[in-house]
């Protein structure tokens, strides 16, 4: 890390008596102060306001009985218990959440990692075929969704009428409680542009001796694979799982979207049928379920609740990720 | 004499031709590793391809299993905005996109700055809440925040969107204070030497030499704003005086109910302004995207 220079206003003036360089070293001293306050100032009123104040608040509000409409009720543990012990659909959401992380992490983690070791092999047209897989990343998360619920719709989507073709008969997709988490992972996985540049930059970054001095050892392609490659990217391969974890925490916009979407065009005409969730709340994952809590149901003080719960639950597992990373990430030649 | 000709071949180490079955299976090896890469990304386009071919399509024949438009429908690109006031949604995303950006840069540069090159006590443990805060999900702080807005008599209107931008975006704090850092201290002494304040290095010095960051910063901005879904949905999901193209584009296919053909014309229009961005500024981009994970 650079270091900065203090600069010394009194050191400039050798001339004065002490006590005047002492005074002149204390306003240089307030100027500085000021100085690093203005620049922080945005920063510490958005902090103060929009994460300081909403943190407390919703601490506060996790004890409370409020619907926005009269002030909030003091009611104790009373949201945990119902939280923790009743409510039908927290188990669901949790469950699904876990789902979603468990199987969709490491795919898009294996899937990015994957691309990115194909296209470092490619003679040609790397500039090209890194575009083509950057490119899905791009797109609007809901239009992404709008077009894969439209392209594994049942009756009429372009994949079930190419299985169609060869012979098999297509799942359900989003209309189908067993197959509508899958989707979604499929989904994430043609939207992995991000870790598959990163992980292209950081293999690329691999220093050449390395491989030069392990292929003279006698190591054949996999054993360079895993015995330089991978210890060399491992930083970055924690920091997609830390990402991926955190984002799979966070799961809303494709969950709430796919399921409105698909439900639409299987209930046509209704006026919002049982949307949230579908099919059968496999979609029904925990943000939205916090969502649903506190945005259609105004259950403010509830959804502070499963709000914290949520704050609790992504710095535990995020701790335990870094903790545990110690035995098999290598901060060694490659990474700085 | 093993060993003698083994020391032979080691000692010059000049590049020789291989033999010619090694010559063979490298080149199996890259046939079958260029047709796997092609063949992935053939699957990775099919997406664009399917939407763009049926946003082409009569609505008859978007119901149908024929994959191939006949006849090419353009006027669906015209349709959709009869349809929908998509224009509207664009504008809304405008002024949400532009002023949020705007605000980013405007209050997050100082920011930065202050971390990475100005020294002072607390300043590791303000980096430190900054890092928290980038990880902390929006779910949790938003209760209350729109208790807050609700109380302004803000919700329905887009200020809720744009109005935090303006006071430091955690993200965007990180990934300038992360090239700040590498900007050689000799440029900043020399302009301290000159006899320039921190103000006046920050607006000539650093960002001159920012400009990178600075770009990737803004289109990340530009592309989140545009992407944004919960915190849109939640200030201005009941008012659809003020949505925003991905409100709009979720509440098309309800509005016309089973219309693939011009819900895909729709979403088109909606993924094409990010394209082309991209494909303009596609430099921007990647280094950008390199400088969180890499570095970070």
């Amino acid at each position: 890390m650079a270091q900065t220079p203090v600069i010394q206003a009194g050191a400039s003036a050798p001339a004065f008596p002490a006590l005047d360089r002492r005074r002149a070293r204390r306003a240089a001293v307030w100027r500085r102060r000021r100085m690093v306050l203005l620049f922080m100032s945005p920063w510490i009123v958005g902090f103060s306001a929009f994460f300081g104040y909403p943190l407390v608040m919703s601490a506060y509000l996790s004890f409370t009985h409020y619907d926005l409409l009269s002030s909030p009720r003091w009611i104790g543990f009373a949201n945990y218990r119902y939280l923790l012990t009743q409510d039908p659909l927290v188990w669901p959401a949790v469950k699904n959440t876990l789902w979603f992380i468990a199987v969709g992490v490491p795919l898009q983690v294996l899937f990015a990692f994957g691309i990115a070791l194909m296209l470092t092999r490619a003679k040609w047209g790397l500039g090209f075929f890194r575009t083509v897989f950057y490119l899905p990343a791009l797109a609007p998360p809901v239009a992404a969704v709008l077009g894969f619920v439209f392209l594994l719709n049942p009756a009429t989507g372009p994949v079930n009428t190419i299985l169609g073709k060869l012979g098999i008969s297509g799942p359900l997709w989003f209309n189908d409680p067993a197959w509508s988490k899958p989707s979604l992972v499929i989904l994430s996985i043609w939207t992995v542009g991000n870790t598959m540049i990163i992980f292209l930059a950081a293999v690329l970054d691999v220093p050449k001796h390395l491989y030069e001095s392990a292929e003279l050892d006698g190591a054949g392609p996999l054993r360079r694979l895993r015995w330089v490659t991978l210890p060399s990217v491992s930083p970055v391969i924690l920091f997609s799982i830390i990402l991926g974890v955190i984002q799979g925490l966070q799961y809303f916009t494709q969950a709430l979207v796919a399921s409105s979407v698909a439900a639409g065009s299987a209930v046509q005409g209704g006026d919002n049928p049982q949307t949230i969730g579908y099919p059968e709340n496999s979609t029904l994952f925990y943000p939205v379920e916090l969502y649903q809590e506190g945005f259609r149901f105004f259950h403010m003080g509830y959804a502070s609740a499963l709000a914290i719960l949520l704050l609790v639950v992504s710095f535990a597992v995020t701790t335990i990720i870094v903790v545990n990373s110690r035995r098999w990430v290598h901060y060694g030649a490659a990474a700085r | 004499m093993a060993t003698a000709s083994v020391q032979l071949e080691a000692a010059p180490f000049v590049r020789r031709r291989p033999p010619a079955t090694v010559r063979r299976k490298r080149l199996l090896m890259a046939i079958g590793e260029h047709s796997l890469l092609i063949a992935a990304a053939l699957i990775f386009l099919m997406p664009f391809v399917f939407i763009a071919l049926t946003a082409l399509m009569t609505h008859n024949q978007a119901l149908s299993a024929q994959i191939w438009p006949h006849p090419f429908r353009w006027s669906n690109f015209v349709d959709v905005f009869r349809q929908a006031p998509l224009w509207r949604w664009f504008l809304n995303t405008l002024m949400y996109s532009g002023l949020a950006t705007l605000g980013v840069l405007v209050s997050s540069v100082p920011v930065a700055y202050a971390l990475a090159r100005l020294r002072w006590r607390g300043r590791e443990a303000a980096f430190l809440i900054v890092l928290i805060a980038l990880m902390l999900p929006p779910q949790v702080s938003v209760v209350p925040l729109y208790v807050m807005w609700s109380k302004l008599h803000l919700v329905g209107t887009l200020w809720p969107l744009i109005i935090p931008n303006w006071l430091g975006d955690a993200f965007s704090i990180f990934l300038l204070r992360q090239f700040f850092l590498t900007i050689p201290e000799e440029y900043l002494d020399a302009a301290r030497v000159d006899g320039c304040g921190e103000i006046r290095i920050l607006t000539t010095v650093v960002l001159r030499l920012a400009k990178p960051a600075i770009a990737a910063v803004a289109l990340f901005s530009a592309l989140y704003t545009f992407n944004d879904y919960f915190l849109p949905l939640l200030y201005v999901g009941e008012n659809s005086h003020n949505w925003v193209v991905a409100i709009g584009l979720s509440e098309f296919r309800s509005l016309h109910q089973v219309l693939w053909n011009t819900t895909m014309a729709a979403t088109v229009l909606v993924m094409a302004p990010v394209i082309v961005i991209f494909f303009l500024a596609q430099k921007a981009f990647v280094e950008g995207v390199t400088l969180t994970g890499v570095k970070g």
